[in-house]
């Protein structure tokens, strides 16, 4: 008997159909993928059996019964718990407090205390139940997330995108507390679109393709390409990554240290790097580990930094404006598009002007026309599916957004591109389209530094890779020598100080 | 001795009003919402149990007029700003406006009216006893319900389930909701809850402070109110404490005036907004104590997704 | 049952309308108000609607009620569009009504008529002044802005008591708290003989113009709106914060003390403790309605013209309060707020589904923690 049944679930939205008579089988004690890229209608899909989201038609059946799944407490009480890749936690109270939100239960704090203890041993994950959340990293917050679930005796555990906040040797530990759950007779369903740890870990997996089931395999008896195939319909886009060949220097962090500016983030210590003429730096690390703080400190919206630390093409830019940082070359694509890469209800020619100020002129007047040209050139260029230069920011695809901001800025031709995240909640067309334009822009001669969460993509375009953590940094190395092994223990900041100095920069 | 007992007394009765405001704020903040019509609620509330009170002679009725005067306007505000997401501050600042034309509205034909003999309040025993009983027990049951109200409350945000719920949704709606707490409706509880303790603390003033309707009377108290929830970071002992210290500032004044003090009544009246402008500033200049203290969510549109 | 269904573009026709649906909504509960008040509710609404048009004299008198919302509504909605949030607009009024008093305090018998410029610059400069209060303590001590410009009303407010009870109280006045008359040099040109309207009309009209070119033609204005729309956007692009803060609050500071300038030196003449007419609230009310859009605001400060006006007639006619004003006027801006719910939402009839606002981007990840921008209702450049 099934321990999970979604009979042709559909769901539909003004603008798009995102589950279109999708079927799931999991069975109990199975560990169960549901594959598919930024779009393609899981998150749709569990909020359905997390009783967040009603489905327009379709039968949802639990052990066997037809059950309506109302809200998330009715989820829960079922046994479905869910664990969220953006944590639903409050910071300033601790991760016992967390947890007790999370339980419906009506049990005491204290006691709470001790189970979260308990659970945490059973299953092996470190949790301190007494401490405020922001003082834990995000894996840890992660663990406090799993716990939350876990307390609940859960019979189908929904984990959406769980390690993409994780170093490789926390994934493994991940892993082994999944396995022993399945063992035990829970059910898992792995949200994710990465294909290695899907064909490493997963039992059973459903690949959905633009809100249609487009297969039900084991994934243990596919490759990469088959997944590939069945996930986006087409191999995975190869790029052309051709032998570079670093001129000048064009960036250079000095010894870089900055104390937090909030009470929250990470303080960053003695970062040196540098990036040349053509090529691609990339900066590898989990979430947290003070990459939004250096790359505010290179972009010029954190204006704090020591004098000197900071310096393009040998000028110390560290106090800076953005204004004349962009001046000198130096161009930024941060990682939140809508309310800071773009404003959302200003149209995409007005957007322009946030990094493009040649339509601007003397005195401050506005050439609209001049403005809108270059909006509409960028929506050409790089093939933006927009309705036009007067389209609202917030009216694109994530991927569109992207499209056209990072084109905005690779418009420009800068010295130095800066580009964080580049393809987080894009689809893979467009992902591989804006790697693509990275990589051109480096063989123009262009110096490019990409910070990403996602490996793949970094041991994809870059040239060199580094790895932060804690608010440091590693030494440099070739990627073509970097091994996924050797990242993941430098994310975990273990990297000798013998092995900084011996690797001296390239 | 005699005049500091008697200071003391005016200051504890003066700042009961602004204790019950600032804590009815302090509850709506701490679900995220800002309320700027505070004026204009205890403004109609002020007229309303004033109406009720020269009408029944009772005045726990007045206070329960002022009360429902106050949840009703909160009510509506809620419901613009909670479900229609209508912009915080500007909702409020209309409630504002309304309630001061309103109030002036309804209170036209009772401009010249009186209440009738106050009694004496006194905690026998107590009440007789050298300098602490004039100061300290000749007061009316609501200056002593306003510090019973400072501890539930404080019991209440730290120490009850509901309370850390409370917490939670001012701090991120967004994850109470993922949670499966109904955020709306929590909110739309705070601010009505708040609108009512504003409400009362408008019947105060009119019933029990001065005994009058006046168009206006409540010169800005709402809005020291609001600073006051600031300036004591949302914590329950701290607003109590920081609406004596205003009330004491206010009391002060007077009496300056009142002893003829060789500077113009209009400076002396002017004391206790500087003074607000003054504590906001000492305060506020530690951004990041703010942020860490304040309702994460304060002021933001929810969405539930 | 009724419910809210997120529209995928918010709806230009709905901006447009949206303040005409609540004027007819203000007009329904008044019409209510009336009967209430045992008033014929037809002749009520004449008395707000009709007779404040009726006619060369009452236009002109509508227009002196209106320059002064206008202007300070203007600088205003350049305020509100940063998202600095101006309360205390009537203070700054009354210093530049005090400024220009002073001002025109020092004209003699023999200066010459241009003499009311340097008076109404004096207002400007005395608004800006106290506006530079707020920007200071919000610049440097991180001071909410909303409650010192709001309390500096109020020590605004004592300080003309103290000036008109006191130093400068007119010592032929009876004493009464009262200036003196000022000298007919100092006074702001009449447009028409035995018309009140003055020159201070041309100069909001002007200022309409200015205010436009300068939010929508000029980089400047573009950085400010950004400020207000996406705080990190701005911090993104490199504007700068200070800078918005600033120009926001010095330039409605300015238009304030303008208008409370043009109060003084104009119709009233003189510098009383009336001066102070709610102008600087009411102003907040015609910036919202106006949509914060300077064309706008033309619109809607004739509409609150045509409230105060009306509010007087029916007083002296219909024997019903003034504060009726004060009333419609807190309505208006209520249901318009909630109107603007239309213009980014639709009405159903329906059953409720569980999600109900913003409908879901293309792509299913929570576009990462979005900064929350003001809430003001969604605005397109014109």
């Amino acid at each position: 008997m099934l321990r999970l049944e979604l009979v042709d679930i559909s769901k539909s939205y003004p603008a798009v159909k995102a589950n279109d008579r999708v079927s799931l089988r999991v069975a109990p004690g199975q560990i169960h993928a549901v594959l598919g890229e930024n779009g393609a209608g899981k998150s749709t899909l569990m909020k359905i059996i997390y009783g967040a989201v009603r489905p327009d038609a379709g039968e949802i059946r639990w052990n066997g019964e037809r059950v309506e799944i109302g809200s998330p407490a009715e989820a829960r009480a079922l046994g479905i718990s869910m664990v969220y890749q953006h944590f639903s936690l409050f910071d300033t109270l601790t991760a016992a407090e967390n947890v007790w939100l999370g339980l419906d239960k009506s049990l005491a704090l204290a006691e709470v205390v001790a189970r979260i203890r308990e659970v945490a041993g059973v299953y092996g994950l470190e949790v301190d139940p007494l401490r405020p959340v922001h003082t834990l990293s995000v894996g840890e917050r992660q663990r406090v997330e799993i716990v939350r679930a876990l307390m609940t005796a859960p019979k189908l555990l929904i984990l959406d995108e769980p390690t993409s906040v994780l170093t490789p040797q926390a994934v493994q530990t991940l892993f082994v507390t999944l396995r022993k759950l399945a063992e035990e007779g829970c059910s898992i369903l792995y949200i994710s679109h990465k294909l290695d740890e899907i064909r490493a870990l997963c039992h059973h997996c459903t690949v959905l393709r633009g809100g249609k089931v487009t297969g039900e395999v084991d994934p243990t008896q596919e490759t990469n390409a088959s997944l590939s195939r069945l996930m986006i319909g087409a191999e995975p886009p190869q790029l052309q990554h051709r032998a570079s060949a670093p001129g000048d220097l064009v960036l250079g962090v000095r010894d870089l240290s900055l104390p937090k500016a909030d009470p929250f983030g990470t303080a960053l210590e003695g970062i040196s790097f540098d990036v040349r003429a053509g090529e691609i730096v990339g900066i590898a690390g989990v979430s947290g580990n003070g990459q939004q703080e250096l790359v505010a400190a290179i972009s010029g919206e954190d204006r704090r930094a020591p004098r000197g630390s900071i310096q393009l093409f040998g000028r110390d830019v560290a106090r800076a404006s953005p204004r004349s940082r962009r001046r000198a070359g130096l161009h930024f694509v941060p990682e939140e598009r809508l309310g800071r890469g773009a404003v959302p209800t200003l149209s995409l020619a007005q957007n322009t002007l946030l990094t493009r100020t040649h339509a601007v002129a003397a005195g401050g007047w506005l050439r609209t026309r001049e403005i809108e040209s270059l909006a509409a050139s960028l929506i050409e260029r790089f093939h933006v599916k927009a309705g036009g230069p007067g389209s609202a920011a917030k009216s694109l695809s994530g991927g569109n957004l992207q499209k056209f901001i990072v084109g905005r800025e690779i418009d420009a031709e800068p010295k130095l591109l800066v580009v964080s995240q580049p393809t987080w909640g894009v689809d893979v067309g467009a992902a591989a389209q804006i790697r693509g334009e990275l990589l051109a822009l480096r063989d123009r001669g262009s110096a490019v530094l990409v910070v990403s969460e996602e490996l793949d993509e970094l041991f994809e375009i870059c040239d060199r890779l580094l790895v932060m953590a804690g608010g440091r940094v590693s030494p440099s190395v070739p990627t073509a020598e970097a091994t996924v092994e050797r990242v993941g223990e430098w994310m975990s900041g273990l990297w000798s100080a013998r092995a900084q100095a011996g690797h001296a920069e390239a | 001795m005699e005049q500091i007992a008697l200071l003391v007394a005016a200051t504890l009765n003066s700042g009961t009003v602004l204790a019950f405001a600032a804590l009815g704020l302090l509850i709506n903040e701490r679900s995220g919402i800002v309320n700027l019509g505070a004026e204009g609620t205890m403004l109609v509330a002020a007229i309303a149990g004033f109406a009720t009170a020269v009408h029944t002679g009772n005045d726990w009725l007045a206070f329960g007029a002022g009360a429902m005067a106050g949840a009703a306007l909160a009510a509506a505000f809620g419901v613009l700003v909670i479900w229609l997401n209508t912009n915080q501050y500007a909702t409020g600042l209309a409630l504002s406006l309304f309630g001061a034309g309103f109030s002036a509205f309804v209170g036209i034909g009772y401009t010249q009216e009186k209440l009738g003999e106050q009694h004496a309040f006194r905690i026998p025993g107590l009440a007789d006893l050298p300098f602490v009983g004039p100061a300290f027990f000749r007061q009316h049951p609501m200056v002593y319900l306003a510090i019973a109200l400072t501890i539930a409350i404080a019991w209440f945000l730290y120490r009850s389930r509901a309370g850390l719920v409370l917490r939670a949704v001012g701090e991120s709606p967004e994850s109470a909701h993922a949670l499966g707490y109904p955020v709306r409706r929590i909110r739309l509880a705070a601010v009505v809850v708040g609108g009512a303790l504003c409400g009362v603390a408008g019947a105060y003033i009119s019933v029990v402070y001065t005994h009058l309707w006046v168009e206006g009377m409540t010169a800005g108290k709402g809005w020291i109110a609001l600073a006051l929830t600031t300036f004591a970071t949302w914590r329950p002992a701290r607003v109590l404490l920081g609406a004596y210290l205003f009330g004491g500032v206010t009391m002060l004044q007077l009496q300056l005036q009142g002893q003829g003090v060789q500077v113009s009544t209009q400076f002396l009246t002017m004391l206790p907004y500087l003074a607000t402008i003054v504590v906001l500033v000492l305060i506020s200049r530690n951004a990041t104590f703010i942020r860490v203290n304040m309702p994460a969510s304060m002021g933001k549109p929810f969405f539930p997704q | 049952m009724l419910r809210l269904e997120a529209r995928p573009e918010p709806s230009r026709a709905m901006s447009m309308a949206s303040p005409l649906i609540a004027l007819a909504i203000t007009v329904v509960i008044g019409t209510v108000l009336f009967l209430l008040l045992g008033k014929d509710p037809l002749r009520g609404l004449a008395v707000f609607f009709v007779e404040p048009l009726r006619g060369a004299y009452a236009l002109t008198e509508l227009a002196v009620k209106a320059t002064p919302l206008l202007l300070v509504a203007l600088g205003l909605a350049v305020c509100f569009r940063s998202n600095v949030w101006n309360i205390g607009a009537e203070g700054q009024f009354i210093l530049g009504a005090i400024a220009a008093s002073g001002v025109a305090m020092q004209a003699t018998a023999t200066t010459g008529g241009w003499f009311f410029v340097p008076v109404l610059l004096a207002g400007v400069v005395g608004g800006m002044a106290w506006a530079a209060i707020v920007a200071l303590l919000r610049d440097r001590f991180n001071a909410n802005e909303i409650l010192v410009s709001l309390m500096l009303v109020y020590v605004a407010e004592q300080l003309l008591n103290y000036l008109v009870y006191g130093p400068w109280k007119d010592p032929q006045g009876y004493n009464f708290p009262q200036t003196i008359t000022f000298l007919k040099a100092t006074q702001v040109p009449r447009l028409f003989s035995g018309f009140r309207v003055n020159v201070g009309a041309v100069v909001a009209l002007v200022a309409v113009a200015a205010f436009w070119v300068l939010l929508f033609r000029t980089y400047a204005g573009f950085q400010l709106q950004v400020g207000g729309l996406a705080p990190a956007a701005a911090r993104y692009a490199g504007f700068s914060s200070r800078k918005a803060l600033w120009t926001a609050l010095l330039v409605s500071g300015g238009t304030a003390g303008l208008a409370g300038g043009l109060e003084v030196a104009g119709p009233l003449g003189q510098l009383t403790p009336h001066v102070p007419a709610g102008y600087g609230f009411a102003a907040i009310i015609v910036a919202f309605v106006g949509r914060l859009h300077p064309v706008g605001i033309v619109f809607s400060a004739i509409l609150m013209s045509m409230f105060y006006i009306g509010g007087e007639l029916a007083q002296s006619r219909l024997g019903l309060p003034k504060s009726l004003t004060g009333v419609f006027q807190g309505l208006l801006l209520f249901t318009l707020l909630g109107c603007d719910t239309l213009i980014a939402y639709r009405l159903r009839w329906g059953r409720r589904a569980t999600t109900t606002a913003a409908p879901p981007a293309l792509d299913d990840a929570l576009l990462s923690p979005v900064v929350a921008s003001s809430a003001l209702p969604a605005r397109e450049e014109t």
